[in-house]
C-alpha cells in the first residue's frame, strides 16, 4: 500500500518587497520531505515562521499571497500536483483534501448560515445530494458534541461560541469525506478547557472516518495527543522527524529537547508582608446596556515587588478587571486603592502621577504601537510626557531602556514592522518601564508568542522585577505561565473570584470544581494525557 | 423581524423625516435672506412706490416670515406648492409633469448603470491587476473625467449627426408612445450612465477587494469553488452595505444633478425648470424644487441605510 501523500524535497519561495529596497527572493521552506499513509496523523510543529502552515497548504498545492512552490514533488494519491492546472486543483480541493483554519471565527462567512457553508463543498463536488449532505452534517455535529445537532446548522456564525465554530469547521472539513484533512492550529485560539473538548472531538472524528490528517500546531503537548508521527520544523527546514513517542521521550536534537522541556519551568514564590501597592475591595462592574455584572465582589491585593496572576477563560472578567483598575471602565461599587490613596473611578479624575505609576502591556504588541513611529519615539514618549526629558538626555535614557530589554541601541530607529513578535513585546515592556511605574498590568502578554519566545519574555519580566522592584498583575489563561511567574494567584470564573491566595495554596489540593477542571485541562507532555483526563473529568 | 431591527429602522426613518423638516426651514430662510426684492424684480424699472406696495401686499410679503413659513409648510403637506410669481401657474401641476420626466430619465440611467457598474466591479476583482481590470478602470475613469456637456456634444456629433441613430435633442410630448420616448432620451441616458458608472464600479471593486482579504474567502477557495462563484456568493453579500450607499448617492445625483444634461438636450425636466426660475427670482418655485431635491437625497440615503441594517446578519439574527 503506497502513501496517500508524499512530499519530496519541497522548496517554497516568495518575493518580498522591503520598503526602499529592491525586491528579494526569500526561501520559506527548504528541502522538506514527508510521507503520510492513509488514516495516519502527522503533526507539524515549530514556531511561527517555521513554514508549517505553508507546508500544510502545499498538500492542496495552494500558496498564500505570492508564495510559489518552486521545487520538489507533492504526490497526492499517486500524482504530482505541484504544477497541476487550476481546474485539476479545484477538483481535489474540498473533495480529496480539506482544510481547517486556525481562526474558525474568521473562516466562516458571517452572512451565511452554518449548514449552507458546511455542505457547500460536498454539494459543489457532487459527492452527495442536498438531503444526504445535510444528514451527514447533522451526524457530524452530533459526533463532534455540538448542541442541538438537528438545528445547529440554521444558526449564523456569530450566534455560536468560538469552540463550537471550531467544531463546525471540523464538520465542514469532514463532510465531503476527504482522504486528507489539514488542521492548521485548530485549537490555538481556544481556552484550555474548550481546547480539551475540541481536541477530543477531532481525534474521535478522525479515527471514526479513517481519514489521514496533517496536524499543524506550535504546542508539542497538544500534538502528542493526536499524532502518530511528528515533524519538528525551524526556519523552513526539518529539525527532526520521527514517531511521536520518540520525539517526546527521546528527542535527538537540542531544539526539540528545548521544546519538550519549555513548559516545565517553575518559580519560587516570594512572600511579602509589606503594605500592598494595590488593593481592590468589594469591586463591582458592568458594561452599559448589560444587565449582568461583569465583575462582582472582587477583593485582591498586590504587594510591592510581587506578581499576582489572574487566571480564567475568556469571558471570565480578567481584562475587565484591568480596565477598572486603570480607570477605563468606572466601577459601579467598590474601591481601588493605590498605595495610600483611593484612585478616582474615572480616568479624568486621576492625576498624571496616578497614570504614571500604573502602566499596561497588551497581548497584541503590534496593534499597541503606532506603526509610523520609530522604536525611539515610542519609548521616548512617556519620558517626555511624565518627566519632560528632551534631546540628548532623552536619547540616552531610551538607549538605557533598550539595553535593559536586551535589544540594544541599534533598534532605536527601527519601525515596529521591522521587528519580530517577541521584539515588539519587548519594546512595549520598555515603554511601560520608561514611566518608572510601581505596578504593570500585563494582559496576556505572552499568549500570541511562540513558547520559546514567550519564555524569554517571562525571564525578562522576572529580571526587571528583581532590579526595579516593580509589581505585576499578570492576566493569563495559561497555567504554565502562571507557574513560571506568579507569587499569588486569583482564579476567576464568570466575573467572580473562585480562588485566591499564595501560589502554593491555590495550586495545592483540595480544589474547587472549576480550578480542578482548569488545571487538568492544561495539556501535559505525555502521550496518554488526554485519555486520562477524559476519564477523570 | 426582531425588536432591535425595528427599533433601528424606526430611529433611522424618524431621523430622515426630521432632516427633511430641518431642510425645509433652511430652504425657506435661505430664500428669504437673498438680497433684492421680488416685487422690485417683477416690476423692473417701471415700478412706482405705489405699485410696489400693492404687489407686496398681493404676494403676502408684508406678513412676518414665520407666519409665511407655516402657511407654506401647511400647503406643502397638503400638496399645494403655491403659485409661480412669474406666470401665475400652479407650481404642483408644472412640477408634476417635469418631475415625471426627470424620474423617467433617471430611472433608465439607473436601470442600465447599476447592474453594469456592479458587473464591471465583479469582473475587475476577478481579473485584478490584469488587463480587463485596467481597461475597465481606464475607460470608466476617463468617462467620469470628461465634463458632462463635453460628453453630450461628442455623443451628439457622432451618434446623432454622423450616424443618425438617435435624436440630438430629447424633446418629449404627451402624444409620444413609450418606445418613442425611450428613443428620444437615448443620448442623455448614455451621458448619465457614463457619469455615474465609474464611481459605483470603483466602490464595488474596492468593497469586494476589501472582503476578498478575509479568511472565509480563502476557506471558499480551498473548497475548490471557482473564483467568480466565490466573489458572487461569498464576497458580494458582505459588501452590500458600502455598495448600496454609493449606488444611492449616485441615484440621487441622477435626479438632482442632471441640470447640465437637461439643458444641453433641451429636456423638459426639473433641472431646466429650476434654472429658468432661479434666473427670474421666482421664490416659491425655487423653494419647491429645493425641497423636492432635498427630499430625494434624504430618502435615497435613508433607503441605503435601511438596506445596510437589513443586510447585517448580526442585527437580523441576534444571539
Amino acid at each position: 500500500m503506497g502513501n496517500l501523500l508524499e512530499i519530496n524535497n519541497l522548496k517554497i519561495e516568495a518575493t518580498s518587497y522591503p520598503p526602499g529596497e529592491p525586491p528579494k527572493r526569500i526561501t520559506i521552506v527548504d528541502g522538506v520531505s514527508l510521507a503520510l499513509e492513509k488514516g495516519k496523523v502527522l503533526g507539524l510543529i515549530g514556531e511561527s515562521g517555521a513554514g508549517k502552515s505553508t507546508i500544510g497548504l502545499s498538500a492542496m498545492s495552494y500558496g498564500r499571497g505570492g508564495i510559489e512552490l518552486t521545487e520538489g514533488e507533492i504526490i497526492l494519491s499517486g500524482r504530482d500536483i505541484r504544477n497541476a492546472k487550476s481546474g485539476v486543483l479545484r477538483k481535489l480541493r474540498g473533495a480529496e483534501v480539506t482544510y481547517v483554519a486556525q481562526s474558525a471565527a474568521a473562516a466562516f462567512n458571517p452572512a451565511k448560515r452554518l449548514m449552507e457553508q458546511v455542505i457547500e463543498a460536498t454539494l459543489y463536488h457532487g459527492k452527495a445530494s442536498k438531503a444526504e449532505a445535510e444528514a451527514r452534517a447533522v451526524d457530524l455535529f452530533r459526533k463532534l458534541g455540538l448542541p442541538e445537532p438537528e438545528t445547529f446548522g440554521n444558526r449564523y456564525p456569530h450566534q455560536v461560541s468560538g469552540g463550537q465554530l471550531q467544531r463546525a469547521m471540523t464538520a465542514m472539513a469532514l463532510c465531503p469525506q476527504p482522504d486528507l484533512v489539514i488542521f492548521d492550529e485548530p485549537t490555538t485560539a481556544l481556552d484550555v478547557t474548550t481546547q480539551l473538548g475540541v481536541l477530543a472531538a477531532i481525534k474521535a472524528a478522525i479515527s471514526d472516518q479513517g481519514v489521514a490528517a496533517l496536524y499543524i500546531t506550535h504546542d508539542l503537548a497538544v500534538v502528542a495527543q493526536i499524532a502518530d508521527d511528528i515533524m519538528v520544523l525551524r526556519h523552513g527546514k526539518t529539525v527532526e522527524y520521527g514517531t511521536t513517542e520518540q520525539i517526546i521521550t527521546a528527542p535527538r536534537e537540542e531544539y526539540t529537547a528545548a521544546l519538550v522541556s519549555v513548559t516545565a519551568k517553575d518559580h519560587t514564590e516570594k512572600v511579602s508582608d509589606d503594605k500592598p501597592v494595590l488593593e481592590v475591595s468589594n469591586l463591582h462592574a458592568r458594561y452599559t446596556g448589560m444587565d449582568r455584572e461583569v465583575l462582582s465582589d472582587i477583593n485582591i491585593a498586590i504587594q510591592p515587588g510581587t506578581t499576582l496572576a489572574v487566571v480564567g477563560e475568556s469571558g471570565s472578567g480578567k481584562s475587565t478587571l484591568a480596565r477598572v483598575i486603570t480607570g477605563l471602565l468606572p466601577q459601579i461599587k467598590g474601591r481601588v486603592t493605590f498605595e495610600d490613596r483611593e484612585l478616582s473611578r474615572d480616568l479624568k479624575g486621576r492625576s498624571r502621577n496616578d497614570l504614571r505609576e500604573l502602566q499596561m502591556i497588551y497581548q497584541m504588541a503590534d496593534v499597541a504601537m503606532n506603526p509610523r513611529q520609530t522604536v525611539g519615539t515610542i519609548i521616548g514618549r512617556p519620558l517626555q510626557f511624565y518627566f519632560g526629558m528632551k534631546g540628548k538626555e532623552l536619547r540616552n535614557r531610551v538607549v538605557e531602556l533598550l539595553d535593559e530589554i536586551e535589544l540594544g541601541a541599534g533598534f532605536i530607529d527601527r519601525y515596529p514592522a521591522e521587528l519580530s513578535g517577541g521584539q515588539k513585546q519587548r519594546v512595549c515592556i520598555a515603554r511601560a518601564l520608561a514611566a518608572k511605574p510601581k505596578l504593570i498590568i500585563c494582559d496576556e502578554v505572552t499568549s500570541a508568542l511562540d513558547p520559546l519566545v514567550a519564555d524569554g519574555i517571562l525571564r525578562l519580566l522576572k529580571d526587571l522585577q528583581d532590579r526595579e522592584h516593580v509589581s505585576y498583575m499578570f492576566i493569563t489563561h495559561d497555567i504554565a505561565t502562571v507557574r513560571a511567574i506568579a507569587d499569588s494567584i486569583a482564579v476567576m470564573h464568570l466575573g467572580k473570584l473562585v480562588r485566591y491566595g499564595p501560589k502554593s495554596k491555590v495550586l495545592a489540593p483540595p480544589f474547587d470544581d472549576y480550578t480542578d477542571k482548569l488545571l487538568k485541562s492544561v495539556p501535559e507532555m505525555r502521550l496518554d494525557w488526554m485519555e486520562e483526563v477524559q476519564r477523570t473529568l | 423581524m426582531n425588536s432591535l431591527v425595528v427599533k433601528l429602522l424606526v430611529q433611522r426613518i424618524s431621523l430622515g423625516l426630521l432632516l427633511i423638516f430641518l431642510v425645509s426651514i433652511l430652504i425657506f430662510v435661505g430664500t428669504q435672506i437673498l438680497p433684492g426684492d421680488v416685487a422690485q424684480s417683477i416690476l423692473g424699472q417701471t415700478a412706482t412706490p405705489e405699485s410696489l406696495a400693492n404687489l407686496r401686499e398681493e404676494l403676502g410679503l408684508n406678513v412676518p416670515a414665520y407666519q409665511r413659513y407655516f402657511s407654506w409648510l401647511g400647503g406643502v403637506l397638503q400638496g399645494d406648492l403655491g403659485t409661480s410669481l412669474t406666470n401665475g401657474r400652479d407650481i404642483a401641476t408644472s412640477i408634476g409633469e417635469r418631475l415625471g420626466n426627470t424620474l423617467f430619465l433617471a430611472a433608465w440611467a439607473a436601470v442600465i448603470s447599476v447592474p453594469l457598474a456592479i458587473t464591471l466591479g465583479l469582473i475587475s476583482v476577478l481579473y485584478r491587476g490584469r488587463w480587463p481590470d485596467k481597461l475597465i478602470s481606464a475607460v470608466t475613469l476617463s468617462a467620469i473625467s470628461i465634463p458632462e456637456f463635453m460628453m453630450s456634444y461628442i455623443l451628439m456629433y457622432f451618434v446623432a449627426v454622423k450616424l443618425g441613430w438617435a435624436p440630438s435633442v430629447a424633446m418629449l410630448n404627451s402624444s409620444m408612445g413609450f418606445w418613442d420616448k425611450l428613443h428620444a432620451i437615448t443620448l442623455p441616458v448614455a451621458v448619465l450612465v457614463f457619469v455615474v458608472l465609474a464611481h459605483m464600479m470603483r466602490m464595488t471593486r474596492a468593497a469586494l477587494l476589501n472582503v476578498m482579504q478575509s479568511a472565509y474567502i480563502e476557506t471558499a477557495e480551498l473548497k475548490g469553488i471557482p473564483r467568480l462563484q466565490v466573489i458572487w456568493r461569498h464576497a458580494f453579500p458582505n459588501s452590500i452595505a458600502p455598495i448600496v450607499n454609493v449606488v444611492m448617492l449616485n441615484l440621487a445625483y441622477l435626479v438632482v444633478g442632471v441640470v447640465v444634461v437637461e439643458v444641453v438636450f433641451v429636456y423638459p425636466g426639473m433641472g431646466q425648470y429650476l434654472v429658468d426660475h432661479v434666473a427670474k427670482r421666482d421664490v416659491p418655485v425655487v423653494q419647491a424644487c429645493g425641497l423636492i431635491f432635498a427630499a430625494v437625497y434624504i430618502l435615497l440615503n435613508m433607503f441605503a441605510d435601511i438596506v445596510s441594517i437589513l443586510a447585517n446578519p448580526r442585527l437580523r439574527h441576534p444571539k
